[in-house]
């Protein structure tokens, strides 16, 4: 694989627990009952993994259905299709929106962040 | 209940405004055609385009009510009635009664729309979210003049006029977001949530947008046609999806999931996809082709064409649907389908495995048993040669089995939803993150 990521990010993505059904928002009764469980389940073990190590970097809800995601980072977005793709495609069905989040979102802030401010782009709020 | 009824009703005015807001696309096309004829031009919008020896041009002809086989020079059916006095088809005429979607108006799209016009198909519907671009005009179909006219709009202007007996609704759509999908269903759809569409051919460029017909087409039991044109412009392939019989698109991981390619190779910005209008008009003949053949019931069907034009090579194959497929959906039409049916997409079905290879067996020769490969360690860290580890967790398949209450495993059974996504909430709202960045 093209992608390598730190120490630190490995031991987290370690932490997150792993997914097991492989249902999809049109298999509406898996879905519900045990897909959008275990996103939520993930979800909420790495929030908790994160105020633990002092690294709470992102807030996520979703509407009833989980169909629509929505919060804050700590600062940008990432692209869908290039970042987080290739990782739920070559991980199915055990990684979820925790485990994207963990290596794909979270490596790109820590590198693209310090580039913003160094270039001007962004500026630390006093 | 009264609420319920009311939100019910209003469901049911939506659906009905966007399928007549696809009427009127037509409709309105129809209209600028007939005004046109009354100017006494034909030709569409800019007017400086017209050329200046202002030449006769023929009027759009009327509607036709019935296709006939007379050999004249003004009957635009005459050739493809002929079909039937050549012992082709049967009936014709029943393609009159077709109604065929068509999902992505580019390169091959247009052109199997103008295939289908052409022949006269009864009603084409056409999807397309984009807008007609100079950067297209290297393919086939569409006309400078028409470059920021959205595809469907452009694409029925130019159909009514080659053949007005057309019934054509053109969508503007994205059937990849979230609306999208619910809106594209509700189209193909009729009153009692059956497909209305005798078939779908899918002239996408994209995984999401083949993955999202594929879902479609399966919640519908809907046959569809696959189409697509390499990145490179050289090769291409059709394939037919029936669900529950051939392979869904979900059946077989495609080559970039499969092989391990990195998709950031593919597409990078300033990189386009070359496109060659040969190539496409190639592609699109073979998937109208198909059309035809299994719209009228003539010829064969074959599963799979593929078209490599570098060394003219074009495999041809079928694909068995994947038992343990990825859509549960699909493994469900499949298990409902009759065993004949399956075996007829299997060439190698009639081969009698019952009798013995070898009648006797003068050297005792004997197959052992596969005991070793049997107790072998099961996937997992134990698995890999000394010195090698798994880059990325992976799950224990035995685990879930022995230990359903190992403490990070998933427990499906506990709390209910609206805990978890109140749990989530709470964890959410009081976040520091947002301290972080002030």
């Amino acid at each position: 694989m093209a992608e390598s990521w730190d120490s630190g990010t490995k031991e987290a993505v370690k932490q997150i627990p792993l997914l097991t059904s492989i249902a999809g928002p049109r298999d509406k009764q898996e879905w519900q009952e045990k897909r959008l469980k275990q996103e939520l389940q993930s979800l909420i073990k790495y929030i908790q993994l994160n105020k633990q190590t002092d690294s709470d970097w992102f807030t996520i809800t979703s509407n009833k259905d989980g169909t629509h995601w929505s919060g804050k980072c700590w600062g940008g977005k990432i692209c869908l299709t290039v970042h987080f793709k290739p990782l739920w495609a070559k991980n199915s069905p055990h990684f979820g929106i925790a485990h994207a989040l963990c290596l794909g979102l979270a490596p790109w802030l820590a590198a693209e962040i310090p580039y913003m401010i160094g270039e001007g782009a962004i500026k630390v709020k006093s | 209940m009264e609420a319920e009824g009311a939100i019910a009703g209003i469901e049911n005015i939506e659906q009905r405004i966007s399928k007549m807001q696809g009427e009127m696309q037509g409709i309105n096309a129809r209209l600028e055609a007939a005004v046109k004829l009354a100017d006494g031009s034909a030709y569409p919008t800019a007017s400086a385009a017209k050329p200046a020896a202002a030449k006769k041009v023929q009027e759009p002809r009327t509607k036709e009510t019935a296709m006939s086989a007379e050999v004249v020079d003004s009957n635009p059916y005459s050739r493809l009635m002929a079909l039937q006095r050549m012992g082709i088809v049967s009936n014709y005429q029943a393609i009159r009664q077709k109604r065929v979607a068509i999902v992505g108006i580019g390169g091959v799209g247009s052109v199997a729309a103008e295939m289908l016009t052409r022949c006269g198909i009864g009603s084409l519907l056409l999807f397309d979210y984009d807008k007609v671009e100079l950067a297209n005009m290297n393919r086939l179909f569409f006309r400078p003049e028409q470059s920021g006219m959205t595809k469907t709009a452009a694409a029925t202007e130019t159909l009514i006029n080659i053949n007005p007996d057309v019934e054509l609704e053109g969508h503007t759509l994205n059937i990849t977001t979230l609306n999208g999908f619910d809106e594209f269903k509700r189209i193909l759809s009729d009153d009692t949530d059956k497909s209305r569409v005798d078939l779908v051919l899918s002239c996408v460029d994209n995984y999401e947008a083949r993955m999202t017909i594929n879902q479609v087409c399966l919640e519908l039991n809907q046959t569809w046609l696959e189409s697509g044109v390499s990145e490179d412009a050289v090769s291409g392939h059709i394939q037919l999806l029936q669900p529950g019989i051939t392979a869904c698109f979900a059946c077989v991981p495609p080559l970039v999931v499969a092989s391990g390619i990195d998709e950031r190779t593919l597409k990078r910005e300033g990189v386009c996809a070359a496109s060659l209008p040969t190539t496409m008009g190639i592609i699109a003949g073979l998937l109208v082709q198909h059309a035809l053949k299994l719209l009228l019931k003539f010829g064969e069907v074959t599963p799979y064409v593929g078209y490599s034009s570098l060394k003219d090579f074009f495999p041809t194959m079928s694909l068995k649907p994947n038992e343990s497929c990825s859509n549960g959906l699909c493994c469900k039409l499949q298990s409902s389908q009759p065993t004949s049916e399956l075996a007829t997409t299997n060439p190698a079905a009639d081969v009698d495995e019952s009798s013995p290879f070898h009648e006797d067996n003068e050297w005792g020769i004997e197959v052992a048993p596969e005991a070793e490969a049997a107790s072998s360690p099961a996937l997992g860290e134990q698995a890999l040669p000394e010195g090698l580890s798994y880059s990325l967790p992976v799950q224990q398949p035995a685990q879930s089995e022995v230990a359903p209450d190992a403490e990070e495993h998933m427990d499906n059974t506990e709390p209910s939803l609206e805990d978890l996504m109140q749990q989530l909430e709470t964890a959410s709202s009081s976040n520091k993150g947002d301290s972080k960045a002030h």
